[in-house]
């Protein structure tokens, strides 16, 4: 069901997924609050990550799929962070569907 | 497992005027992630895709150029461009974007992705793919 | 190791055929479906195309060609298949293309 977040009692729109609906309502708030419902607690080591996703949107206009997400973590933090093990102990439900939707982003192209 | 096929993507649309140049874009990404040998064609309207410099605001859509230069990462390194459809056009590889990809087998050297071949050569590449897919 | 390519647009308004018959080889198949068929009409300047295609087999598909009216005004030597014909020049084509 689409709905919406609740932020500094604003309302922020989301799809029947969860995903934002508009990109520009982000908020690292907003991201602390979709992260709530996804049952993570965000530590410095997730907001690596989703800084990261933010980043790579930024730069190609891809939500990129785990496989890339993984490729080019590792080129940026080195294996210890750049492997899947690390990035589902961190986003157990998939790392570029959970992570992607805390960062604001689209759901990745490619994710069923 | 079966085996692994060469993919080769058609693209003969200019970017904007159709939706056909986007679809091929996400197609190539959803494809991307089944491990398969995949190359790309621009031939025809389909090289006005690669032409740089685009600004879509006024347009109210997406830019989604930059998403061709993700393509490396997707372990997409053949980009064919038809040169008689670039002179055609007025157009010379330096109009185009840069496409590149890490080898492998050269110490992840980022190289450029992009080749330009004559019509002939595009016709044999066809013919040496094993699924075409035209947008 | 011959290609099977479709082609649905009609000459007189995009390129496609024409860049199509461009990236043909010996022993390929072109098939003519939906508005393609209307390049295998005689008297059309896009006759010529087709004309000039050596070492190609057109063809047309016959439910496009009665659809609109085409039945009698076919370039000579080509070649009408119904559905049936179709799936048989899949399976004897090594694989296909489908221009857009």
């Amino acid at each position: 069901m689409s709905g919406y977040y609740e932020v500094d009692g604003k309302q922020v729109p989301h799809d029947e997924e969860g995903y934002i609906t508009n990109l520009s309502d982000w908020s690292k708030e907003l991201a602390e609050v979709i992260a709530k419902e996804e049952g993570i607690d965000m530590t410095d080591e997730h907001w690596e990550v989703v800084n990261f996703l933010r980043e790579y949107y930024d730069e190609y206009q891809i939500a990129p799929a785990i496989r890339v997400l993984v490729k080019a973590m590792k080129k940026k933090f080195g294996p210890e962070k750049g492997n899947n093990k690390y990035l589902y102990e961190l986003f157990p439900y998939g790392p570029a569907k959970q992570a992607c939707k805390i960062a604001g982003l689209p759901k990745p192209t490619g994710c069923v | 497992m079966s085996e692994v096929k060469n993919f080769l993507y058609v693209n003969r649309k200019a970017p904007h005027g159709t939706i056909y140049a986007l679809e091929s874009l996400e197609v190539v990404l959803i494809g991307a992630a089944f491990e398969q040998d995949v190359a790309l064609a621009f031939l025809d309207d389909g090289v006005f895709q690669l032409v740089k410099g685009w600004d879509t605001s006024e347009l109210g859509v997406k830019n989604f150029q930059p998403a061709y230069t993700a393509l490396g990462d997707y372990d997409i390194s053949k980009v064919y461009v038809e040169r008689e459809s670039l002179e055609e056009r007025g157009l010379t590889e330096d109009d185009l974007i840069e496409m590149t990809y890490e080898d492998e087998d050269d110490d992840w050297a980022e190289k450029s992705s992009i080749r330009i071949v004559s019509r002939e050569e595009m016709a044999q590449i066809m013919r040496d793919s094993d699924v075409i897919l035209s947008f | 190791m011959a290609m099977l390519h479709t082609v649905n647009k009609s000459p007189y308004q995009c390129d496609t055929l024409e860049s199509c018959l461009k990236h043909v080889g010996d022993g390929d198949v072109v098939l003519l479906i939906e508005d393609g068929v209307y390049a295998a009409m005689k008297g059309g300047k896009a006759a010529e195309l087709i004309a000039n295609a050596n070492g190609v087999k057109i063809c047309v598909l016959s439910a496009d060609v009665k659809a609109r009216g085409l039945e009698g005004k076919l370039i000579d030597g080509v070649e009408v298949v119904d559905y049936g014909g179709f799936v048989d020049l899949v399976v004897e084509t090594d694989k296909t293309q489908a221009w857009l």
